[in-house]
């Protein structure tokens, strides 16, 4: 990834912005063929293939005691007992290289203009499906504008879009059940828009009122429903990614038909938590799916700044975890790869990382202004020709499944559903004071009763300290 | 990370520590003579055999734990419920938080106290504000975080230290800390059971040395509920874990000196039980805090000022804390480093002559 990215920041600076990390991408992409994506477990047929026994004989081999280190033959092969595993023995001095010659390809099935490419697999998706991913995608996309603006009226106090990112959210989203518990980072609404939150409860997370699900505790855009297995977003980086195994490891001891999903950044895959989770999640054998929504950019700091690795991608073989990168633009891509990995998580007890590549079109937040560090015209190049919805639009058009006019009435109805729920929501009352220190424990012990008794006294002595909204 | 880990456990028991034996008013009925490890082990089959949704789970928590406390629970039962974890601090916790928000019971062990920090974050920011921030939608109240904390006689910086002020600073947890087997029995069974995430740490200095009845059913000790144990009317002594054993001590060479103490184990640090803290230093009208930790932001000084707003008028002296230094953990230097009995007499006998 950090070569990708070299070597489309050199093309981006060299044709003026012509061209971006995702066409460089598809081009070594489309050097590979796509009718193999495998299934079947990675290192079955390697026991015999010297070139990679290293990578290949630790699970099959491993032996439960470690007390007998022999040497014995395989093959023409020297082979040591190591506990962990057999390894061949070489008189060769040979590091393994930092990278392999070519960057991981990319999954892809929609070319830029929304046809199929070539005869690759994928998993169909229904008329009724695509509609809905489709009409899903724009809800997010409209959403977004008019959330951005209503922080800029200083309505909000704050925002973060998803703006490039759609496909990820909703088609990822469509490809799970609802019975899947999904652990986001905070770029991922769109998951909780295909499990039927509705824009009356997003607003109200956002204006923290008292039908916020939060109790005007959080934030902007931490959302969280029980009811739709979305757990409450908190803003620390990758905190959720070992929360989403242990839930995955429950999920296998019920035996339930589910999988975890955890969705992160680019950046979220520095943290510490992202390592121990993906360690864990081989080691205890747990039903999760690692969403990495490679977006190019941790607020402002590039991929090339953040690791050396080619993407998130291979960080997967180095902890036993079966991997793939596909192109997050791509609705139809993450759909199928979204589901093939929810099937082999739950059928055989492991996790899947999947690297979306793409990009973020918005600025980090609400808080930031990405000019200060990234072209213009790089994200404009983003924005419009590369936008995952106008991409999945003609696919659906091309299909018969969908016309200009349903385009505009959809459009239109979103945009008036979204002004209602933000006016609705701005008038409902603040939650009581009284939420101010409920749930810190499941009973409030006696320090929280003495220091709200006093924090009472003192509004009725200085009601104008306090904000008169909020009701006592 | 368990370096010398068995050497230090041997040499616990040898060191001539001895164990209060004073608390009184916990279950009667007579048990068989446990140590503590053997206690704790107690009630984590406990745990496990009332609940088919309790997990035990940590670094070399499948063989029996580096101290021993989880002996014979995975071939009771199986792998799947007590397990090894990689050597992730923060990936023990991460992962314990989703478990036991899918409504398990997630016991899961830090294998020294000293190593907890790397999972702060996840105690912190993620189990501690789980129910808080989500409106009460979701919480991780099953998780249970047990380590040994404490000195040990040899453990030098990274076996001996006492964090419990870190996690009292936290809304959201509860911080408990159990003086005997008999308590930590009761109290680890209460912890596990508590709707709330919880960090217990075990005075691995008395996991084998401290030997008393310990009843062979199933119960549970009140958390936040503090105890006196023993009755005096000089001077109020609080303490928790460990040190009440040198309390006690104190105590009685005291008492030989004509100073009638009342002792208090606090075992809940957060939320901690003030009344019985502020009715003894009513009776008493004086107070000392001692603990391991050093003593600047120890827990000490919370108690103090705690108190200091509660009894001001009714307190005859300074409150006294005889605490560890404010010197990382030393290794030769741990006896001049510990708060002794004899420093706590000395701190006795100036404040009851204050």
């Amino acid at each position: 990834m950090a070569l990708c990215i070299k070597h489309s920041r050199n093309v981006v600076n060299g044709l003026k912005h012509t061209m971006g990390l995702l066409r460089m991408i598809n081009r070594s992409a489309s050097l590979t063929h796509f009718q193999n994506v495998e299934i079947t477990a990675p290192v079955a047929h390697d026991f015999n293939n010297p070139a990679v026994s290293f990578n290949g004989l630790l699970f099959p081999c491993r032996f439960e005691s470690t007390e007998a280190q022999k040497h014995c033959d395989t093959d023409d092969r020297e082979v040591l007992d190591f506990p962990g595993g057999k390894v061949a023995l070489t008189p060769e001095m040979r590091f393994i290289s930092e990278s392999s010659p070519d960057c991981t390809p990319c999954y892809r099935v929609l070319d830029d203009n929304g046809r199929l490419i070539g005869s690759g697999n994928y998993v169909q998706v229904s008329e009724e499906v695509s509609v809905k991913i489709y009409n899903d995608m724009v809800t997010l996309q409209t959403m977004d504008t008019i959330f951005y603006e209503a922080q800029r009226q200083g309505r909000i106090s704050f925002y973060v879009t998803t703006m490039g990112e759609e496909a990820i959210n909703i088609a990822s989203a469509a490809a799970l059940t609802l019975d899947d518990i999904v652990f986001p980072q905070y770029r991922e609404p769109g998951v909780l828009i295909w499990r039927g939150f509705t824009l009356e409860e997003f607003a109200n997370q956002c204006f923290g009122n008292k039908a916020d699900y939060g109790k005007g505790r959080q934030m902007p855009i931490h959302y969280g429903s029980n009811k739709l297995n979305y757990f409450t977003v908190s803003s620390t980086i990758a905190t959720q990614i070992p929360h989403a195994v242990g839930a995955a490891y429950s999920l296998k001891m019920d035996k339930k038909d589910a999988c975890a999903v955890t969705y992160f950044g680019d950046g979220g895959t520095s943290e510490g938590d992202f390592h121990a989770a993906l360690n864990f999640a081989a080691v205890l054998e747990a039903p999760v799916v690692f969403i990495c929504r490679n977006n190019g950019w941790a607020i402002s700091t590039p991929t090339s700044d953040q690791f050396r690795s080619d993407g998130a991608v291979v960080r997967g073989r180095a902890y036993g975890v079966r991997s793939i990168r596909v192109d997050g633009n791509d609705a139809l891509a993450v759909y199928s790869a979204v589901h093939a990995a929810r099937k082999m998580a739950i059928n055989e007890h492991r996790p899947i990382l999947i690297e979306a590549l793409t990009y973020r079109v918005g600025h980090h937040s609400t808080s930031d202004d990405s000019t200060k560090y990234r072209p213009v015209d790089e994200i404009e190049w983003w924005r419009l020709a590369q936008d995952p919805v106008s991409r999945f639009r003609k696919w659906i058009e091309s299909n018969g499944w969908w016309s200009s006019d349903a385009e505009s009435e959809l459009r239109s109805s979103v945009r008036k559903q979204l002004l209602h729920a933000i006016q609705v929501a701005e008038k409902v009352e603040k939650p009581p004071v009284a939420d101010l220190f409920s749930d810190v424990y499941d009973v409030t012990p006696s320090n929280l009763y003495e220091q709200e008794k006093l924090l009472r006294e003192n509004i009725e002595r200085h009601p104008q300290d306090y904000p008169p909204d909020v009701p006592l | 990370m368990a370096t010398g880990l068995r050497r230090l456990v041997s040499f616990g028991i040898s060191n001539g520590r001895e164990f209060s034996t004073n608390c009184s008013n916990v279950v009667k009925q007579s048990g068989k003579s446990l140590n503590l490890y053997s206690a704790i082990n107690q009630a984590l089959r406990i745990a496990l055999e009332t609940d088919p949704r309790a997990y035990v789970f940590g670094e070399d928590v499948g063989f029996g734990g580096v101290f021993r406390c989880t002996t014979g629970l995975a071939d009771r039962f199986g792998k799947k419920r007590v397990f090894n974890t990689p050597l992730c601090e923060q990936g023990i916790v991460g992962f314990g938080i989703g478990l036991a928000a899918m409504g398990n019971r997630a016991i899961a062990e830090i294998q020294f106290a000293d190593y907890i920090f790397p999972a702060f974050d996840q105690i912190v920011n993620e189990a501690a504000k789980f129910r808080y921030r989500s409106g009460n939608q979701f919480n991780c109240g099953g998780l249970t975080i047990r380590a040994p904390y404490g000195a040990v006689g040899h453990g030098g910086h990274y076996h001996s230290q006492s964090p419990e002020a870190f996690f009292c600073h936290v809304p959201g947890i509860k911080v408990v800390i159990p003086r005997s087997p008999q308590q930590a029995k009761g109290l680890l069974l209460s912890c596990i059971r508590d709707p709330n995430p919880v960090v217990f740490f075990e005075p691995k200095w008395l996991y084998r040395l401290a030997v008393e009845e310990v009843p062979e059913h199933d119960y549970m000790l009140p958390l936040s509920e503090a105890e006196v144990i023993r009755q005096g009317s000089d001077i109020t002594l609080v303490g928790w874990g460990a040190q009440l054993s040198i309390l006690e001590k104190a105590c009685l060479d005291a008492e030989k000196e004509g100073i009638s103490c009342e002792l208090i184990d606090l075992k809940t640090l957060v939320p901690w039980d003030k009344e019985t803290v502020e009715a003894s230093v009513r009776k008493t009208g004086k107070l000392l805090i001692s603990h391991e930790a050093p003593v600047t932001g120890g827990f000490g000084a919370e108690i103090s000022a705690s108190i200091v707003e509660r009894c001001f008028l009714r307190l005859e002296a300074p409150i006294a804390r005889v605490c560890g230094l404010d010197t990382p953990f030393p290794l030769v230097f741990e006896p001049f480093y510990m708060p002794t009995k004899n420093k706590i007499l000395d701190a006795i006998k100036s404040t009851v002559n204050y």
